[in-house]
């Protein structure tokens, strides 16, 4: 038993190797993109409109009212980004309903790359939006002694991003790897209910907590104020 | 290991091409699809908006025309209704004059139509009687009623006025001298040598000349100078005859029947426009034809009075009155 799709390697070269994280990454990939270019190939502006399309507004449409929610005032300006992490980290988790499928969230390499990716883009996003000496500056707040901590803080909720993630995803494949040598039938089917659920439950957490972080990066609000 | 660096990195460029991809593919248009629908309904909502702005416009003006219109309408209609009786009134008026004068037209043509008869019928009964006494008068002029006329006439001549009397003698003395032409004394009978004398002797006394002057009489027997005596020289004259009195009594009478016929038509007229004008309105029509009807019996019966006489003797009684 693997376990992470790391170690089920199709294809290696030397350091360049196609394990089923990267192919799991694909499938989920070609899935949503396809999709998405059939639906949107032929969008309607009328009121009248198709289900799918229907489905996909609705979609976006709440991603971009969550991104809002949260306290960014552009919501379509971080959309790609936090929207591509929470549909792809959901589509991972709900793909678990297919045998055979490994989901890529359950790699650790995975959850630390959307982790690795979340820390790089608080900080671009943080500059983009107040400069780079603001946003420096942001870590020695309130006081300067807070820049080490600040810094740890921000290396440690990525890592706990990452371990987060993954140790949900890979949690639910095991229990159910270890009931369906136990019990054969009934729980193995409960637990990816349940799966499933926690599935779209971390998505939704992963989405939320990079929003959040990308929102207190790009905050402009001025302790000064704050303090008036 | 849990972390393969290189699934690591090949998950970064994967998880970086799925945001490029999702972007070009998915939000982008669906974004775009969802402005392009919000557009079009706000402008939709927005046209509706004034396309009921123009509604409630249109709607405000119509009921403001609707108000004018009903305004004017019954405006209009009262001046019409009051126009309508006007006019009524004034043909009503317009009708009623005509039928007064129609009336008074055909009363007076019926009153001059019985006039002329009346006027002719007295004529006519006038001429008779005078032409009877004329004819009785001159068959009773016997010696004594010539000698009695012969007698008043003198007595008459006596007494004329001076002025007439030198207004004669004047007239008399320019014709003696110069033409010998006599002084006609004309008589309806035949005198006696003695009246003559007597007349000549009398004339010559008045106008103050002596018997002995010669003045020449010419004695003339008219049988139109009824039952009298007249003397004329030069333009004046001096009679006495019954004729005279026959004249003046058929002026009298002519008169008295003039003056009777005009205070009769002038009383019937207006006691009949009195009556007529009062009870006019309503039965206009049938007083009318109640007019008709009466004036259509009375032309019938005058018609009737009018074939009984000579139709002659009617023309000349009309002409007569008229002149």
């Amino acid at each position: 038993m693997n376990l992470s799709p790391d170690q089920i390697i199709f294809w290696q070269l030397g350091f360049i190797k196609l394990n089923a994280t990267i192919v799991s990454t694909w499938a989920v990939i070609l899935v949503l993109v396809l999709s998405s270019m059939l639906i949107t190939h032929k969008l309607s502006t009328h009121l009248h409109r198709s289900r799918w399309q229907n489905l996909l507004e609705v979609v976006v449409i709440n991603i971009s009212k969550q991104i809002e929610d949260v306290g960014l005032k552009h919501p379509h300006h971080y959309l790609a980004f936090l929207g591509s992490l929470f549909l792809f980290i959901a589509i991972s988790a709900l793909g678990t309903v297919f045998p055979g499928f490994e989901p890529a969230t359950g790699s650790l390499s995975t959850t630390a790359a959307l982790a690795l990716c979340v820390f790089i883009a608080v900080p671009l996003y943080g500059i983009q939006e107040q400069g780079l000496a603001s946003y420096l500056a942001s870590y020695t707040k309130p006081t300067f002694i807070m820049l080490p901590f600040n810094i740890i803080s921000e290396i440690s909720r990525t890592l706990a991003l990452a371990v987060r993630l993954f140790g949900n995803m890979m949690s639910g494949a095991m229990i159910i790897g270890i009931l369906v040598s136990i019990t054969p039938f009934l729980f193995p089917i409960v637990m990816t209910v349940l799966g499933l659920l926690t599935g779209i439950v971390q998505a939704y957490i992963f989405f939320i907590l990079a929003t959040v972080y990308i929102a207190a990066a790009t905050s402009t609000i001025k302790p000064k104020a704050n303090g008036s | 290991m849990l972390i393969d660096w290189f699934t690591v990195l090949a998950q970064v460029i994967n998880f970086l091409i799925l945001a490029w991809l999702l972007k070009r593919f998915l939000y982008r248009p669906i974004l775009n699809a969802i402005d392009a629908r919000e557009k079009r309904i706000a402008s939709a909502l927005a046209d509706a908006d004034k396309k009921s702005v123009e509604a409630e416009q249109q709607r405000n003006e119509f009921v403001h025309k609707n108000a004018v219109f009903d305004a004017q309408q019954t405006t209009r209609t009262n001046q019409l209704s009051a126009e309508v009786k006007t006019e009524r009134a004034r043909l009503f008026d317009e009708v009623r004059q005509q039928s007064d004068d129609l009336r008074v037209k055909l009363q007076l043509a019926l009153k001059n139509e019985q006039l002329s008869l009346q006027d002719a019928l007295s004529q006519r009964a006038r001429e008779e009687v005078f032409n009877i006494v004329r004819k009785v008068l001159n068959d009773l002029a016997q010696a004594s009623l010539e000698e009695q006329i012969v007698l008043v006439f003198l007595q008459r001549f006596k007494t004329i006025s001076v002025e007439e009397k030198a207004a004669f003698k004047l007239a008399f003395q320019s014709l003696m001298p110069t033409n010998k032409t006599p002084l006609v004394v004309r008589t309806g009978f035949t005198l006696t040598e003695e009246q003559r004398a007597q007349i000549e002797s009398t004339i010559k006394h008045t106008l103050g000349y002596d018997d002995n002057d010669a003045i020449a009489f010419a004695f003339v027997i008219d049988s139109t100078v009824v039952s009298g005596i007249e003397i004329s020289a030069n333009g004046q004259k001096v009679a006495w005859s019954i004729s005279d009195y026959l004249t003046s009594l058929a002026k009298g009478v002519d008169q008295i029947l003039q003056s009777l016929v005009h205070v009769e038509s002038k009383a019937q007229s207006n006691s009949e426009g009195d009556s007529e004008g009062n009870n006019l309105d309503n039965s206009l029509d049938n007083s009318q034809i109640n007019h008709k009807a009466k004036s259509q019996n009375e032309t019938t019966v005058i018609n009737d009075a009018n074939d009984a006489i000579p139709t002659n003797k009617t023309e000349k009684g009309r002409n007569e009155t008229r002149g």
